[in-house]
Protein backbone atom coordinates (compact mmCIF):
# COMPACT_ATOMS: atom_id res chain seq x y z
CA UNK A 1 0.00 0.00 0.00
CA UNK A 2 1.41 3.24 -0.91
CA UNK A 3 0.74 5.99 1.50
CA UNK A 4 -0.16 9.42 0.17
CA UNK A 5 1.17 12.34 2.02
CA UNK A 6 -1.53 15.48 1.79
CA UNK A 7 -0.81 18.73 3.29
CA UNK A 8 -3.42 20.62 2.30
CA UNK A 9 -2.42 23.56 4.19
CA UNK A 10 0.79 25.46 5.60
CA UNK A 11 -0.47 24.96 8.75
CA UNK A 12 -2.84 22.46 9.75
CA UNK A 13 -6.08 22.58 11.84
CA UNK A 14 -5.41 20.21 13.82
CA UNK A 15 -1.81 18.07 13.40
CA UNK A 16 -0.71 14.84 15.73
CA UNK A 17 2.84 13.66 16.15
CA UNK A 18 3.80 10.66 17.08
CA UNK A 19 0.54 10.40 19.57
CA UNK A 20 -0.09 7.17 21.64
CA UNK A 21 -1.95 6.10 24.36
CA UNK A 22 -1.69 2.87 27.12
CA UNK A 23 -4.44 1.02 29.14
CA UNK A 24 -1.62 -0.60 31.41
CA UNK A 25 0.51 -2.40 30.01
CA UNK A 26 -1.55 -2.52 26.56
CA UNK A 27 -0.01 -0.38 23.89
CA UNK A 28 -3.87 0.64 22.48
CA UNK A 29 -2.20 3.60 20.24
CA UNK A 30 1.50 2.72 19.00
CA UNK A 31 3.45 5.99 18.42
CA UNK A 32 0.97 7.79 15.14
CA UNK A 33 0.60 11.07 13.45
CA UNK A 34 -1.88 12.20 11.30
CA UNK A 35 -3.40 15.74 10.30
CA UNK A 36 -6.78 17.72 9.33
CA UNK A 37 -6.46 20.50 7.19
CA UNK A 38 -8.45 23.75 7.76
CA UNK A 39 -12.32 23.39 6.25
CA UNK A 40 -11.39 19.72 5.65
CA UNK A 41 -13.30 16.34 6.49
CA UNK A 42 -11.63 13.62 7.41
CA UNK A 43 -12.39 9.98 8.52
CA UNK A 44 -10.90 7.51 10.14
CA UNK A 45 -11.51 3.77 9.15
CA UNK A 46 -10.68 0.55 11.24
CA UNK A 47 -11.71 -2.75 12.36
CA UNK A 48 -13.08 -3.30 15.76
CA UNK A 49 -10.28 -2.63 18.47
CA UNK A 50 -7.79 -1.15 16.07
CA UNK A 51 -8.03 1.72 18.39
CA UNK A 52 -9.65 4.38 16.51
CA UNK A 53 -11.84 5.54 19.72
CA UNK A 54 -8.46 5.35 21.73
CA UNK A 55 -6.96 7.51 18.71
CA UNK A 56 -10.00 9.84 19.25
CA UNK A 57 -9.45 9.85 23.14
CA UNK A 58 -5.92 10.59 22.99
CA UNK A 59 -5.87 14.09 20.96
CA UNK A 60 -8.75 15.48 23.34
CA UNK A 61 -6.73 14.37 26.09
CA UNK A 62 -9.92 12.05 27.71
CA UNK A 63 -7.30 9.47 28.00
CA UNK A 64 -3.65 10.01 29.09
CA UNK A 65 -1.16 10.31 25.98
CA UNK A 66 2.02 10.75 24.94
CA UNK A 67 3.24 12.87 21.91
CA UNK A 68 2.25 16.34 20.59
CA UNK A 69 -1.08 17.80 18.72
CA UNK A 70 -0.88 21.02 17.34
CA UNK A 71 -3.87 22.93 16.59
CA UNK A 72 -3.49 26.15 14.23
CA UNK A 73 0.41 25.75 14.97
CA UNK A 74 -0.24 26.15 18.39
CA UNK A 75 1.15 23.28 21.12
CA UNK A 76 -1.92 21.96 22.57
CA UNK A 77 -0.77 18.79 23.77
CA UNK A 78 -0.47 19.56 27.73
CA UNK A 79 -3.80 21.07 27.99
CA UNK A 80 -6.87 19.47 29.18
CA UNK A 81 -10.16 18.97 27.65
CA UNK A 82 -11.75 21.54 28.86
CA UNK A 83 -8.99 24.01 27.73
CA UNK A 84 -8.93 22.11 24.42
CA UNK A 85 -13.19 23.20 23.89
CA UNK A 86 -12.01 26.42 24.48
CA UNK A 87 -9.59 26.01 21.70
CA UNK A 88 -12.25 25.23 19.54
CA UNK A 89 -11.97 21.12 19.73
CA UNK A 90 -15.09 19.65 20.29
CA UNK A 91 -15.55 15.98 20.57
CA UNK A 92 -18.90 13.69 19.94
CA UNK A 93 -18.65 10.75 22.52
CA UNK A 94 -19.44 7.38 20.73
CA UNK A 95 -22.37 6.67 22.38
CA UNK A 96 -23.56 10.18 22.66
CA UNK A 97 -22.67 11.09 26.21
CA UNK A 98 -26.04 13.29 26.51
CA UNK A 99 -27.71 14.33 29.99
CA UNK A 100 -30.30 12.12 29.98
CA UNK A 101 -32.32 13.63 32.71
CA UNK A 102 -31.62 17.14 31.41
CA UNK A 103 -34.64 17.83 28.37
CA UNK A 104 -32.86 19.09 25.23
CA UNK A 105 -33.30 22.25 25.76
CA UNK A 106 -30.76 22.48 29.12
CA UNK A 107 -28.38 20.14 27.05
CA UNK A 108 -28.00 22.61 24.42
CA UNK A 109 -27.90 25.70 26.85
CA UNK A 110 -24.81 23.44 28.87
CA UNK A 111 -23.45 22.88 25.45
CA UNK A 112 -23.02 26.50 25.39
CA UNK A 113 -21.11 27.07 28.66
CA UNK A 114 -18.27 28.39 27.03
CA UNK A 115 -20.49 31.24 24.87
CA UNK A 116 -22.96 32.59 27.29
CA UNK A 117 -24.04 35.37 25.86
CA UNK A 118 -24.99 33.86 22.28
CA UNK A 119 -27.00 31.21 23.20
CA UNK A 120 -29.92 31.87 21.74
CA UNK A 121 -28.30 32.61 18.44
CA UNK A 122 -26.64 29.23 18.65
CA UNK A 123 -29.65 27.94 19.24
CA UNK A 124 -31.33 28.71 16.51
CA UNK A 125 -28.66 28.01 14.35
CA UNK A 126 -28.63 23.96 15.16
CA UNK A 127 -32.80 24.51 15.16
CA UNK A 128 -31.95 24.98 11.36
CA UNK A 129 -30.09 22.01 11.42
CA UNK A 130 -32.23 19.60 13.20
CA UNK A 131 -35.92 21.08 13.26
CA UNK A 132 -37.04 18.03 14.85
CA UNK A 133 -35.17 19.62 18.54
CA UNK A 134 -37.49 22.26 18.19
CA UNK A 135 -39.70 19.98 18.59
CA UNK A 136 -38.68 18.01 21.54
CA UNK A 137 -37.42 20.78 23.41
CA UNK A 138 -38.88 20.38 26.85
CA UNK A 139 -38.36 16.25 26.18
CA UNK A 140 -36.01 14.91 28.62
CA UNK A 141 -32.99 13.77 26.30
CA UNK A 142 -33.08 9.67 27.53
CA UNK A 143 -36.31 9.56 25.98
CA UNK A 144 -35.53 10.71 22.58
CA UNK A 145 -35.29 8.29 20.10
CA UNK A 146 -31.20 7.23 18.63
CA UNK A 147 -31.49 9.53 15.40
CA UNK A 148 -32.73 12.34 17.56
CA UNK A 149 -30.17 11.55 20.57
CA UNK A 150 -27.28 12.04 17.90
CA UNK A 151 -28.66 15.18 16.14
CA UNK A 152 -29.06 16.22 20.01
CA UNK A 153 -25.06 15.01 20.86
CA UNK A 154 -24.01 16.90 17.70
CA UNK A 155 -26.32 20.56 18.01
CA UNK A 156 -24.74 20.60 21.63
CA UNK A 157 -21.27 19.74 20.43
CA UNK A 158 -22.04 22.73 17.94
CA UNK A 159 -23.32 24.91 21.05
CA UNK A 160 -19.60 25.28 21.68
CA UNK A 161 -17.96 26.78 18.39
CA UNK A 162 -16.33 24.11 17.15
CA UNK A 163 -13.60 25.01 15.16
CA UNK A 164 -12.79 21.26 14.48
CA UNK A 165 -15.40 18.75 15.39
CA UNK A 166 -14.34 15.35 16.25
CA UNK A 167 -17.02 12.13 16.15
CA UNK A 168 -16.39 8.79 17.24
CA UNK A 169 -19.13 6.14 15.31
CA UNK A 170 -22.41 9.19 15.08
CA UNK A 171 -24.09 6.61 13.02
CA UNK A 172 -23.80 3.37 15.79
CA UNK A 173 -26.95 1.67 16.11
CA UNK A 174 -28.77 4.19 13.40
CA UNK A 175 -31.15 2.93 10.53
CA UNK A 176 -29.46 3.38 7.62
CA UNK A 177 -32.18 6.32 6.64
CA UNK A 178 -31.09 8.35 9.97
CA UNK A 179 -27.39 7.71 9.28
CA UNK A 180 -27.41 9.16 5.94
CA UNK A 181 -28.94 11.99 7.24
CA UNK A 182 -26.76 12.94 10.00
CA UNK A 183 -23.73 11.90 8.09
CA UNK A 184 -25.50 14.56 5.08
CA UNK A 185 -25.64 17.19 7.83
CA UNK A 186 -22.15 16.75 9.35
CA UNK A 187 -21.02 17.30 4.84
CA UNK A 188 -23.21 20.78 5.59
CA UNK A 189 -21.14 21.50 8.38
CA UNK A 190 -18.12 20.83 6.64
CA UNK A 191 -19.38 23.22 3.65
CA UNK A 192 -19.73 26.18 6.61
CA UNK A 193 -16.13 25.81 6.81
CA UNK A 194 -15.82 23.60 10.40
CA UNK A 195 -13.34 20.79 10.31
CA UNK A 196 -14.09 17.38 11.04
CA UNK A 197 -12.48 14.05 11.99
CA UNK A 198 -14.80 11.13 12.24
CA UNK A 199 -14.45 7.63 12.96
CA UNK A 200 -17.28 5.90 11.52
CA UNK A 201 -18.14 1.83 10.73
CA UNK A 202 -20.21 2.53 8.23
CA UNK A 203 -17.23 2.86 5.57
CA UNK A 204 -19.21 3.64 2.32
CA UNK A 205 -20.88 6.56 3.67
CA UNK A 206 -17.88 8.30 5.44
CA UNK A 207 -16.17 7.96 2.22
CA UNK A 208 -18.57 9.31 -0.11
CA UNK A 209 -18.18 12.47 2.72
CA UNK A 210 -14.77 12.48 3.24
CA UNK A 211 -11.76 14.50 1.67
CA UNK A 212 -9.05 12.26 3.11
CA UNK A 213 -9.03 8.66 5.09
CA UNK A 214 -6.89 6.95 7.49
CA UNK A 215 -6.76 3.56 8.26
CA UNK A 216 -5.98 2.17 11.24
CA UNK A 217 -4.79 -1.60 12.22
CA UNK A 218 -3.55 -2.93 15.41
CA UNK A 219 -3.21 0.79 17.14
CA UNK A 220 -1.29 2.10 14.31
CA UNK A 221 -2.29 4.01 11.30
CA UNK A 222 -1.13 2.45 8.40
CA UNK A 223 -2.41 4.03 5.23
CA UNK A 224 -3.43 7.75 4.50
CA UNK A 225 -4.92 8.14 1.29
CA UNK A 226 -7.28 10.57 -0.39
CA UNK A 227 -10.64 8.74 -1.06
CA UNK A 228 -10.94 9.59 -4.37
CA UNK A 229 -7.76 7.35 -4.52
CA UNK A 230 -9.26 4.46 -2.85
CA UNK A 231 -10.51 2.42 -5.88
CA UNK A 232 -7.32 2.33 -7.15
CA UNK A 233 -6.71 -0.07 -3.60
CA UNK A 234 -8.50 -2.62 -4.60
CA UNK A 235 -7.64 -4.72 -1.48
CA UNK A 236 -9.16 -1.03 0.66
CA UNK A 237 -12.05 -0.89 -2.11
CA UNK A 238 -12.77 -4.47 -1.40
CA UNK A 239 -13.20 -4.72 2.29
CA UNK A 240 -14.51 -0.84 2.91
CA UNK A 241 -16.47 0.18 -0.04
CA UNK A 242 -18.28 -2.73 -1.37
CA UNK B 1 -20.85 7.50 41.36
CA UNK B 2 -24.10 7.11 39.65
CA UNK B 3 -26.28 10.93 40.11
CA UNK B 4 -29.35 10.42 41.80
CA UNK B 5 -29.84 14.54 40.37
CA UNK B 6 -33.54 15.14 38.73
CA UNK B 7 -31.72 17.82 37.36
CA UNK B 8 -34.53 19.20 34.72
CA UNK B 9 -37.29 19.01 37.03
CA UNK B 10 -38.44 22.02 38.71
CA UNK B 11 -39.70 25.21 37.24
CA UNK B 12 -37.34 28.06 36.49
CA UNK B 13 -40.37 30.23 36.59
CA UNK B 14 -40.86 32.74 39.97
CA UNK B 15 -44.38 31.95 40.12
CA UNK B 16 -47.01 30.16 42.30
CA UNK B 17 -45.13 27.22 42.43
CA UNK B 18 -41.79 28.84 44.30
CA UNK B 19 -44.10 30.67 46.52
CA UNK B 20 -46.23 27.28 47.76
CA UNK B 21 -42.86 25.93 49.62
CA UNK B 22 -42.59 29.67 50.94
CA UNK B 23 -45.72 29.19 52.35
CA UNK B 24 -45.31 25.93 53.45
CA UNK B 25 -42.19 26.87 55.66
CA UNK B 26 -44.34 30.03 56.96
CA UNK B 27 -46.81 27.83 58.33
CA UNK B 28 -44.40 25.26 59.99
CA UNK B 29 -42.71 28.09 61.49
CA UNK B 30 -46.20 29.84 62.64
CA UNK B 31 -47.02 26.33 64.72
CA UNK B 32 -43.58 26.19 65.65
CA UNK B 33 -44.14 29.93 67.59
CA UNK B 34 -47.39 29.19 69.03
CA UNK B 35 -46.53 25.82 70.37
CA UNK B 36 -44.30 24.85 73.16
CA UNK B 37 -40.44 25.77 73.39
CA UNK B 38 -40.40 21.98 72.77
CA UNK B 39 -41.78 21.64 69.86
CA UNK B 40 -40.05 25.18 68.70
CA UNK B 41 -36.82 23.39 69.48
CA UNK B 42 -38.03 19.90 67.30
CA UNK B 43 -38.47 22.49 64.59
CA UNK B 44 -35.34 24.52 65.19
CA UNK B 45 -33.28 21.61 64.56
CA UNK B 46 -35.30 20.63 61.68
CA UNK B 47 -34.59 23.55 59.89
CA UNK B 48 -31.20 23.50 60.89
CA UNK B 49 -30.56 20.59 59.20
CA UNK B 50 -32.31 21.77 56.45
CA UNK B 51 -29.25 24.27 56.13
CA UNK B 52 -26.72 21.25 56.29
CA UNK B 53 -29.08 19.52 53.80
CA UNK B 54 -29.73 22.41 51.34
CA UNK B 55 -25.46 22.38 51.22
CA UNK B 56 -24.78 18.73 50.99
CA UNK B 57 -27.41 18.69 47.92
CA UNK B 58 -24.90 20.83 46.31
CA UNK B 59 -22.39 18.16 46.32
CA UNK B 60 -24.05 15.50 45.78
CA UNK B 61 -27.77 16.30 44.52
CA UNK B 62 -26.51 18.85 42.07
CA UNK B 63 -22.69 17.65 41.06
CA UNK B 64 -23.34 13.64 41.72
CA UNK B 65 -20.74 13.41 43.96
CA UNK B 66 -20.33 11.46 47.16
CA UNK B 67 -19.83 12.98 50.61
CA UNK B 68 -19.80 11.21 54.05
CA UNK B 69 -17.96 13.62 55.84
CA UNK B 70 -19.58 17.01 56.01
CA UNK B 71 -20.03 16.65 59.50
CA UNK B 72 -16.39 18.02 59.96
CA UNK B 73 -17.60 20.99 58.62
CA UNK B 74 -20.55 21.09 61.03
CA UNK B 75 -17.88 20.18 63.81
CA UNK B 76 -15.21 22.92 62.62
CA UNK B 77 -18.47 25.46 62.92
CA UNK B 78 -19.92 24.43 66.19
CA UNK B 79 -16.92 24.11 67.90
CA UNK B 80 -14.90 27.15 66.37
CA UNK B 81 -18.17 28.94 67.76
CA UNK B 82 -17.96 27.53 70.93
CA UNK B 83 -14.53 28.72 71.55
CA UNK B 84 -14.61 31.79 69.93
CA UNK B 85 -17.55 32.69 71.83
CA UNK B 86 -16.78 31.36 75.20
CA UNK B 87 -13.11 31.99 75.50
CA UNK B 88 -12.46 35.05 73.39
CA UNK B 89 -15.63 36.46 73.71
CA UNK B 90 -16.21 36.95 69.90
CA UNK B 91 -19.61 37.97 69.36
CA UNK B 92 -21.51 35.00 68.03
CA UNK B 93 -22.68 36.25 64.60
CA UNK B 94 -18.76 37.06 63.72
CA UNK B 95 -17.96 33.77 64.96
CA UNK B 96 -20.68 31.86 62.94
CA UNK B 97 -19.09 33.89 59.83
CA UNK B 98 -15.58 33.61 60.60
CA UNK B 99 -15.80 29.61 61.23
CA UNK B 100 -17.51 29.70 57.92
CA UNK B 101 -14.30 31.16 56.32
CA UNK B 102 -12.70 28.23 58.51
CA UNK B 103 -14.33 25.51 57.00
CA UNK B 104 -14.63 27.08 53.69
CA UNK B 105 -10.64 27.13 53.26
CA UNK B 106 -10.31 23.51 55.16
CA UNK B 107 -12.65 22.36 52.64
CA UNK B 108 -10.36 23.70 49.95
CA UNK B 109 -6.83 22.47 50.75
CA UNK B 110 -8.68 18.49 52.33
CA UNK B 111 -10.92 18.61 48.70
CA UNK B 112 -8.48 19.71 45.78
CA UNK B 113 -6.59 16.12 46.25
CA UNK B 114 -9.39 14.12 47.96
CA UNK B 115 -11.59 14.99 44.49
CA UNK B 116 -9.59 13.64 42.27
CA UNK B 117 -11.27 10.26 43.65
CA UNK B 118 -14.15 9.31 42.38
CA UNK B 119 -17.47 6.84 43.49
CA UNK B 120 -16.79 4.75 46.21
CA UNK B 121 -13.14 5.90 46.72
CA UNK B 122 -14.27 9.36 46.76
CA UNK B 123 -16.91 8.17 49.28
CA UNK B 124 -14.59 6.54 51.70
CA UNK B 125 -11.96 9.42 51.61
CA UNK B 126 -14.85 11.99 53.12
CA UNK B 127 -16.08 9.29 55.41
CA UNK B 128 -12.30 9.28 56.74
CA UNK B 129 -12.60 13.54 56.70
CA UNK B 130 -15.55 12.64 59.01
CA UNK B 131 -14.39 10.01 61.19
CA UNK B 132 -10.71 12.44 61.57
CA UNK B 133 -12.40 15.25 62.54
CA UNK B 134 -14.89 13.10 65.00
CA UNK B 135 -11.55 11.79 66.54
CA UNK B 136 -10.37 15.25 66.84
CA UNK B 137 -12.97 16.63 69.20
CA UNK B 138 -12.79 13.28 71.77
CA UNK B 139 -9.10 13.30 71.55
CA UNK B 140 -7.89 16.99 71.30
CA UNK B 141 -9.50 17.51 74.89
CA UNK B 142 -7.74 20.82 75.90
CA UNK B 143 -9.30 22.43 72.77
CA UNK B 144 -12.93 21.09 72.37
CA UNK B 145 -12.98 19.56 75.96
CA UNK B 146 -13.56 15.76 74.20
CA UNK B 147 -16.24 13.86 76.00
CA UNK B 148 -17.04 16.94 78.51
CA UNK B 149 -18.56 19.06 75.84
CA UNK B 150 -18.36 22.42 75.43
CA UNK B 151 -21.14 24.42 77.61
CA UNK B 152 -22.16 27.85 78.16
CA UNK B 153 -22.23 28.90 74.66
CA UNK B 154 -23.90 32.12 74.34
CA UNK B 155 -27.32 32.65 71.86
CA UNK B 156 -26.98 34.34 68.02
CA UNK B 157 -26.52 37.99 68.32
CA UNK B 158 -24.56 40.80 67.19
CA UNK B 159 -23.31 44.22 69.25
CA UNK B 160 -24.99 43.72 72.34
CA UNK B 161 -28.22 42.73 70.90
CA UNK B 162 -29.09 39.04 71.76
CA UNK B 163 -31.73 36.92 70.62
CA UNK B 164 -32.96 35.97 73.67
CA UNK B 165 -35.23 33.54 73.52
CA UNK B 166 -35.62 30.37 71.92
CA UNK B 167 -38.55 32.00 69.71
CA UNK B 168 -36.35 34.88 68.51
CA UNK B 169 -33.61 32.35 67.46
CA UNK B 170 -36.01 29.88 65.97
CA UNK B 171 -37.07 33.12 63.53
CA UNK B 172 -33.25 33.59 62.58
CA UNK B 173 -32.83 30.09 61.84
CA UNK B 174 -36.04 30.00 59.79
CA UNK B 175 -34.46 33.10 57.97
CA UNK B 176 -31.23 31.74 57.42
CA UNK B 177 -32.81 28.90 56.03
CA UNK B 178 -34.64 30.39 53.29
CA UNK B 179 -31.75 32.64 52.51
CA UNK B 180 -29.80 29.19 52.36
CA UNK B 181 -32.36 27.52 49.85
CA UNK B 182 -32.72 31.14 48.24
CA UNK B 183 -29.33 31.01 47.36
CA UNK B 184 -29.05 27.67 45.90
CA UNK B 185 -31.82 27.61 44.14
CA UNK B 186 -30.29 30.76 42.19
CA UNK B 187 -27.07 29.22 42.18
CA UNK B 188 -28.94 25.83 40.54
CA UNK B 189 -30.40 28.20 37.70
CA UNK B 190 -26.81 30.21 36.38
CA UNK B 191 -24.40 29.06 34.38
CA UNK B 192 -22.61 27.53 37.48
CA UNK B 193 -25.50 25.81 38.14
CA UNK B 194 -25.92 24.19 34.80
CA UNK B 195 -21.82 22.81 34.66
CA UNK B 196 -23.02 21.26 38.06
CA UNK B 197 -25.40 19.56 36.65
CA UNK B 198 -23.87 19.03 33.59
CA UNK B 199 -20.74 16.74 36.03
CA UNK B 200 -23.59 14.94 37.47
CA UNK B 201 -24.86 14.16 33.81
CA UNK B 202 -21.60 13.12 32.66
CA UNK B 203 -18.10 14.18 33.43
CA UNK B 204 -16.78 12.87 30.38
CA UNK B 205 -19.31 15.09 28.48
CA UNK B 206 -18.88 17.84 30.19
CA UNK B 207 -15.34 17.70 30.25
CA UNK B 208 -15.69 17.94 26.29
CA UNK B 209 -17.98 21.04 26.47
CA UNK B 210 -15.36 23.08 27.93
CA UNK B 211 -16.64 22.53 31.72
CA UNK B 212 -13.42 22.73 34.21
CA UNK B 213 -15.63 19.50 36.28
CA UNK B 214 -12.33 19.16 38.53
CA UNK B 215 -12.76 23.35 39.24
CA UNK B 216 -16.62 23.37 39.62
CA UNK B 217 -16.35 19.78 42.45
CA UNK B 218 -13.80 21.52 44.28
CA UNK B 219 -15.94 24.80 44.24
CA UNK B 220 -18.93 22.58 44.93
CA UNK B 221 -17.81 20.96 47.88
CA UNK B 222 -16.86 24.53 49.69
CA UNK B 223 -19.92 25.77 48.87
CA UNK B 224 -21.49 22.19 51.02
CA UNK B 225 -18.56 23.14 53.77
CA UNK B 226 -19.82 26.47 54.44
CA UNK B 227 -23.65 25.51 54.78
CA UNK B 228 -22.46 22.61 57.04
CA UNK B 229 -20.25 25.10 59.00
CA UNK B 230 -23.41 27.47 59.51
CA UNK B 231 -25.56 24.74 60.57
CA UNK B 232 -22.94 23.42 63.05
CA UNK B 233 -22.14 26.96 64.65
CA UNK B 234 -26.21 27.62 64.71
CA UNK B 235 -26.78 24.43 67.02
CA UNK B 236 -24.13 25.09 69.35
CA UNK B 237 -25.62 28.74 69.74
CA UNK B 238 -29.28 27.22 69.30
CA UNK B 239 -28.48 24.63 72.29
CA UNK B 240 -25.75 26.54 73.71
CA UNK B 241 -23.86 23.27 74.47
CA UNK B 242 -22.14 20.86 71.99
CA UNK B 243 -19.90 17.45 72.46
CA UNK B 244 -18.60 15.24 69.76
CA UNK B 245 -21.28 12.84 69.17
CA UNK B 246 -23.64 15.73 67.70
CA UNK B 247 -21.10 15.55 64.79
CA UNK B 248 -20.45 11.71 64.35
CA UNK B 249 -21.59 9.61 62.27
CA UNK B 250 -25.26 9.70 62.72
CA UNK B 251 -25.41 13.00 61.96
CA UNK B 252 -24.15 11.94 58.46
CA UNK B 253 -26.82 9.22 58.39
CA UNK B 254 -29.46 11.43 59.01
CA UNK B 255 -28.72 14.21 56.45
CA UNK B 256 -28.94 11.43 53.88
CA UNK B 257 -32.71 10.18 55.03
CA UNK B 258 -33.22 13.96 54.96
CA UNK B 259 -31.83 14.04 51.76
CA UNK B 260 -33.46 10.80 49.87
CA UNK B 261 -36.50 11.44 51.84
CA UNK B 262 -37.16 14.85 50.72
CA UNK B 263 -35.88 14.74 46.95
CA UNK B 264 -31.73 14.95 46.17
CA UNK B 265 -30.89 17.14 43.73
CA UNK B 266 -34.42 19.17 43.97
CA UNK B 267 -34.14 22.36 45.44
CA UNK B 268 -37.01 22.36 48.59
CA UNK B 269 -36.35 18.89 48.89
CA UNK B 270 -33.67 19.38 51.40
CA UNK B 271 -35.54 20.94 53.35
CA UNK B 272 -38.85 18.98 52.92
CA UNK B 273 -36.65 15.86 54.75
CA UNK B 274 -35.50 17.59 57.28
CA UNK B 275 -38.46 19.08 58.80
CA UNK B 276 -40.11 15.52 58.19
CA UNK B 277 -37.41 13.30 59.41
CA UNK B 278 -36.99 15.63 63.00
CA UNK B 279 -40.44 15.80 63.07
CA UNK B 280 -41.76 12.29 62.54
CA UNK B 281 -40.26 10.66 65.67
CA UNK B 282 -41.73 13.13 67.92
CA UNK B 283 -45.05 12.71 65.97
CA UNK B 284 -44.88 8.56 66.84
CA UNK B 285 -43.78 9.46 70.07
CA UNK B 286 -47.45 8.05 71.67
CA UNK B 287 -46.52 4.69 69.89
CA UNK B 288 -43.67 3.94 72.71
CA UNK B 289 -42.23 0.80 72.15
CA UNK B 290 -43.61 1.01 68.36
CA UNK B 291 -42.24 3.84 67.73
CA UNK B 292 -39.05 2.98 66.04
CA UNK B 293 -40.81 0.33 63.88
CA UNK B 294 -43.50 2.99 62.92
CA UNK B 295 -40.97 5.82 61.79
CA UNK B 296 -38.85 3.26 60.04
CA UNK B 297 -41.68 1.58 57.71
CA UNK B 298 -43.00 5.16 57.24
CA UNK B 299 -39.57 6.00 55.88
CA UNK B 300 -39.29 3.09 53.81
CA UNK B 301 -43.03 3.33 52.46
CA UNK B 302 -42.52 6.75 51.06
CA UNK B 303 -39.11 5.58 49.86
CA UNK B 304 -40.69 2.81 48.27
CA UNK B 305 -43.49 5.14 46.67
CA UNK B 306 -41.63 8.19 46.02
CA UNK B 307 -37.99 6.77 45.27
CA UNK B 308 -37.13 10.60 43.79
CA UNK B 309 -38.34 11.90 47.13
CA UNK B 310 -41.42 13.98 48.11
CA UNK B 311 -40.52 16.63 45.81
CA UNK B 312 -39.55 15.03 43.18
CA UNK B 313 -43.64 13.60 43.06
CA UNK B 314 -44.11 17.41 41.59
CA UNK B 315 -41.95 16.39 38.83
CA UNK B 316 -43.86 13.52 37.95
CA UNK B 317 -47.31 14.96 38.28
CA UNK B 318 -45.39 17.85 35.89
CA UNK B 319 -44.86 15.31 33.57
CA UNK B 320 -47.92 13.21 33.84
CA UNK B 321 -49.67 16.62 32.65
CA UNK B 322 -47.18 17.40 29.77
CA UNK B 323 -48.90 15.85 26.60
CA UNK B 324 -46.79 12.89 25.58
CA UNK B 325 -44.62 13.51 22.60
CA UNK B 326 -44.17 10.98 19.65
CA UNK B 327 -40.59 9.60 18.91
CA UNK B 328 -39.25 9.75 15.49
Amino acid sequence: MTAVSAATADVPLLEAKDISASYGHVHALKPTSLHVAEGELVTILGPNGAGKTTLMRALTRLTPSRGNVFFRGRDVSRLSTNRLARCGIVMVQEGRGLFSQMTVRENLVVGGYLHPGDIDTHLQAVFELFPRLKERLDQLAGTLSGGEQQMLAIGRALMAKPQLLMLDEPSLGLAPRVASEILGTLRELNRRGIGILLVEQKAPLALKLAQRVYVISLGRIVVELKTDEIESHHDLARYYLH
Amino acid sequence: MTSHAITSTEPTSVGWRSALPIAAVAVVAAYGLMSSDYVVTVLGFAFIYAIFCTGLNFFMGYTGQASFGQSAFAAIGGYGSAILCTDYGWEPLLALIATMAISGVVAAVVGYPTLRLRGHYLAMATFALGLIAYEITIEWTSLTQGYMGYAGIPPLGLGGFELATLKQQFIAIVVMALIGVGVASRLRQSRFGRALASIAGSELAARALGVDIARYKLVAFVIAALYASAAGSLFAHFVGFISPEIYGTSMVIQSFAMLYLGGIGTTWGPMLGAVIVSVLPEALRGLKEMQDIAYTAILIFILIFAPRGLAGLTVLFRRARRPALGKA
